[in-house]
């Protein structure tokens, strides 16, 4: 029995159990890799991803339960056509393995859509979920900051 | 070539014996050229085996893998600075596994001998020892020597490809070779004529490659300076690629649970409610455990929870408590080192106020971001293995070996790292993927670990337990005696690594504590190592991670004792011992505004460490922030001696330091059982946006000397956290970690 879900703004039919959790139907069924496994319970914020704008920790999305539009990394910007956030990483050098920063750009996109002038606070606030083991911290906010900048001139 | 490796694995240990092995061999095995293992089709060219070029553009092999510590970036700067090629053009693969990408710097480190202090001789003995592993033909990344060992042969590998492309121009142009010059990818001759290197990839091909001069550092254009990283846009986008997102046509998706008592077999399997579950497609038992096989990851997860095991016992003792008590009985033995023996460290001395103290240091788990995983195909007489590693010519001899093929019939195609910290030092993951994939011939298999599987099956940095001893006189240090007891890295380490046993003093388990450069007239430091089953591992800063933190919070405690300023006390020691650490101490003195006096509310702590040739020095300061402590800004100098790219540094000096300010806040392995009861980020936190410290990075550069980066930020850490705290609250924190004694903000 299919489920149909839009992801990247289009319409996928994926035939999984529904309590397989969004983060393994995308990456191991779509094969939309970005969106990284860390932890499984919700504690590293690897795994984000956004329904209808809003960022979610898709390893606890069941697919039976996803009840808007899916965007990912991948549906966010592409390297020919970067998000004013992907392009603010690239400009203060942010990753250093990289491996939760898709995780944290979803998670600063998110923030973005609801406070286009966050403070540090809020920042913190937004962010805590998300862990980075090279402590990319400071770029990472100093990225968002020059990103709500830039959205804000536009 | 196979006889001359197992001789050098027989004779070659490591210690004061390790020179037997580093010049037995003379200098003929060791200059001969190494095979370039590049493989060149038509309109190609593999000038050496660190550059590729094809119709397409250069590629620049980079024979480290990246971790995140920037090396890709930086060690392609080496090479592109001579070749001169545009930046935005550099293209960047991971070599295959081969002996031309032999790690020269790695036992260069094996002496024990402090490395600040390395005399002529030393560093020529050093040099041979380095030498030696081309032999062993290990190609790791780890150590902090990355750029140690590329600084020449990248740049080297680039001017004699630029050359060599200038020779063939000059034939195809017909002008002389000294009239070219090179520029943007092309050789340009002086009317203004040019040729792209692609153009000259099938002439150049056939010319023996000429050694050059290497350009002086006042001409340099990239090196440095703070370069784009090759792989930042992948990595803001998704689209780099991970172990975990390699996908291949067909593919199945395992996952594995081995014994949680760690090295011990599995003694019955019950499968039967699992193999009828949604989307499993094979149950496998291996070695030790068993490993689900499946049409989706997530699914390969429920079905592993579903079997049923029976394990066998911990070879160890089963109880935390009783693994202390190992480790407190070896300092009943004879000691394994005493590599650092100054003056008399056993007569008091007169009119000096002695005091004693104690510290405990946890196991430690490298929790990288990115679980343990491999790929691997199978197909009867090869094996196809895709994963991140830090040694791709160990993996895939231990993979050959765990499927009966010759290591030639395996290809390893080593992908970008989520974290490696030493954790993907080890083979033990790809090694399962292996053994999977043969029981799925012909059908390619991912291997993920849960995060459970993964902070609990890990090589973990060892526990420890250190003694000092010391006394204060007329406000400086006359004596410190320490004894250190803990597991040892090395033995196991070098034993999966190697094949050969360890012998003689083990360095890396006193590192941290007996290099230091400090003038102490009575000064002895001995090593104690404790056998003991639990694997153990090389963890960011290695023995550095142990000792940096007992030392220097034993310094804290003597200058204290001696009611002389803590930062004057370590300088005034160090000043006429290593300038450049000096220099380090001095330049947080400066950034923090360093004054003794502090607000009410406010500690600060200073902390340093000289480790894998960089000393570093770190200024913390903590709040009270309603009660909690609040880590709240912290300063760091190094002193790289040679600063190739100083915005990659300050991010690894930052990260070093975060690194190893999770680990002292709340990073604990302990054992119940046998297993290990911690699984997954909520028993194993790390700091985090908010509660991680505003921090200023001076990177300096005094020259004369190159030293590492990924692991120098991770060992003054913990002790200038533990200072702070003690200016703070009066408390000395001798115990690691902190949460169990103190009310940290999380």
């Amino acid at each position: 029995m299919a489920t149909e879900i839009t992801v990247n703004g289009k319409a996928r039919s994926v035939d999984l159990p529904e309590d397989v959790p969004l983060l393994w139907v995308l990456r191991d069924e779509l094969n939309l890799t970005g969106t990284k496994y860390g932890c499984g319970v919700a504690a590293c914020g690897a795994c984000t991803v956004h329904i209808d704008g809003v960022a979610v920790r898709s390893c606890q999305t069941a697919l039976g339960d996803v009840d808007g539009d899916v965007t990912t990394i991948e549906g966010l910007g592409t390297p020919q056509a970067l998000h004013a956030l992907q392009a603010a990483w690239i400009e203060h050098q942010a990753a250093q393995c990289g491996f939760c920063q898709s995780g944290q750009i979803m998670q600063a996109a998110s923030l973005l859509a609801q406070n286009p002038a966050p403070s540090d606070q809020d920042i913190d606030d937004a962010m805590q979920g998300n862990l980075c083991r090279c402590g990319t911290y400071p770029r990472i906010r100093a990225a968002i900051h020059s990103a709500a900048k830039a959205t804000q001139g536009a | 070539m196979a006889s001359f490796k197992k001789i050098a694995r027989r004779t070659f240990l490591i210690g004061s014996a390790a020179i037997v092995g580093g010049v037995a061999f003379g200098t003929y095995k060791f200059t001969r050229p190494l095979e370039n293992p590049l493989e060149a089709g038509p309109n190609e060219a593999a000038l050496n085996p660190f550059i590729f070029i094809d119709q397409s553009g250069v590629t620049i092999i980079t024979p480290r893998a990246e971790m995140g510590q920037g090396v890709h970036t930086t060690l392609a700067a080496l090479a592109a600075e001579e070749l001169d090629i545009a930046w935005e053009d550099v293209r960047v693969l991971h070599g295959p596994p081969a002996q031309a990408y032999y790690n020269s710097a790695l036992m260069q480190a094996a002496l024990p001998v402090a490395e600040y202090s390395k005399g002529a001789f030393m560093e020529t003995v050093s040099e041979a020892l380095g030498q030696a592993n081309k032999l062993l033909g290990m190609q790791l990344t780890g150590g902090s020597t990355s750029m140690k060992d590329g600084y020449e042969r990248l740049r080297h590998a680039g001017a004699s490809a630029r050359e060599t492309l200038k020779l063939a121009a000059s034939d195809a142009l017909g002008v002389s070779v000294s009239s070219l010059r090179t520029e943007n990818g092309r050789v340009i001759a002086p009317d203004g004529n040019s040729v792209s290197y692609s153009d000259m990839a099938t002439r150049a091909a056939k010319i023996d490659p000429p050694q050059v001069e290497l350009r002086p550092a006042s001409e340099w254009k990239y090196l440095g300076k703070t370069m784009p990283r090759v792989d930042m846009t992948g990595k803001a986008t998704g689209t780099a690629e991970f172990g975990i997102d390699v996908r291949r046509e067909g593919m199945k998706f395992a996952t594995v649970r081995m014994n949680p008592r760690l090295g011990a077999p599995m003694l019955s399997m019950d499968a039967s409610a699992a193999e009828t579950m949604p989307g499993i497609e094979k149950i496998v038992a291996l070695d030790g455990g068993y490993a689900v096989i499946a049409s989706n990851t997530w699914l390969a997860f429920q079905g592993a929870d579903a079997v049923q095991a029976e394990w066998g016992d911990a070879p160890y003792p089963a109880e935390q408590g009783a693994i202390w008590q190992a480790i407190e009985d070896s300092f009943e033995g004879k000691a394994n080192s005493t590599l650092r023996d100054d003056g008399d460290a056993d007569t008091p001395v007169q009119g000096a106020t002695e005091i004693t103290a104690e510290y405990r240091m946890p196991f430690l788990a490298h929790a990288t971001m990115e679980p343990m995983n491999a790929t691997a195909l199978y197909t009867g007489d090869a094996l196809e293995v895709w994963c991140g590693n830090q040694g791709p010519t160990i993996v895939r001899d231990r993979c050959a070996e765990a499927v009966n093929l010759a290591p030639e019939q395996v290809t390893l195609h080593t992908t970008l790292m989520g974290g490696g910290f030493g954790r993907r030092g080890e083979s033990d993951y790809a090694v399962l993927a292996a053994q999977v994939a043969k029981q799925m011939q012909g059908t390619p298999v991912q291997l993920t670990w849960t995060r459970e599987e993964d902070m609990s099956h890990d090589f973990f940095r060892p526990a420890a337990i250190g003694r000092y001893k010391g006394a204060v006189k007329d406000g400086k240090a006359v004596l410190l005696d320490a004894k250190v007891a803990g597991p040892s890295v090395t033995i196991g380490a070098m034993k999966r690594l190697t094949g050969f046993t360890a012998a003689g003093p083990d360095k890396v388990h006193v590192e941290g504590a007996f290099d230091q450069p400090y003038q102490i007239p009575n000064y002895r430091i001995a090593g104690h190592l404790t056998d003991i089953a639990i694997p153990a591992g090389f963890w960011r800063a290695v023995g550095n991670s142990v000792n940096a933190f007992m030392h220097d919070s034993f310094l804290d405690e003597l200058a204290h004792a001696a009611s002389a300023d803590p930062l004057e006390f370590r300088l005034s020691m160090m000043r006429h011992e290593h300038a450049p650490s000096a220099g380090t101490l001095e330049a947080v003195r400066d950034m923090s505004g360093w004054s003794g006096k502090r607000e009410a509310g406010v500690g600060r702590g200073v902390a340093f460490a000289h480790s894998f040739g960089t000393p570093v020095a770190q200024v913390i300061e903590v709040i009270d922030e309603d009660g909690a402590i609040r880590i709240n800004r912290a300063w760091i100098a190094a002193d790289l001696g040679i600063a190739l790219d100083p915005g990659n540094l300050e991010a690894q000096m930052y990260g070093g330091m975060i690194y190893g300010l999770s680990a002292a806040a709340f990073g604990e392995i302990t054992f119940a059982s046998g297993a290990v009861e911690q699984g997954n980020f909520p028993d194993y936190d790390a700091l985090r946006m908010h509660n991680a410290p505003v921090t200023e990075v001076q990177i300096l550069a005094s020259g004369g000397f190159l030293g590492g980066a990924g692991e120098p930020g991770t060992p003054p850490a913990m002790s200038a956290l533990t200072n702070a705290i003690f200016d703070l609250t009066g408390k000395r924190a001798r115990t690691l970690p902190l949460m169990h004694e103190f009310d940290l903000l999380v």
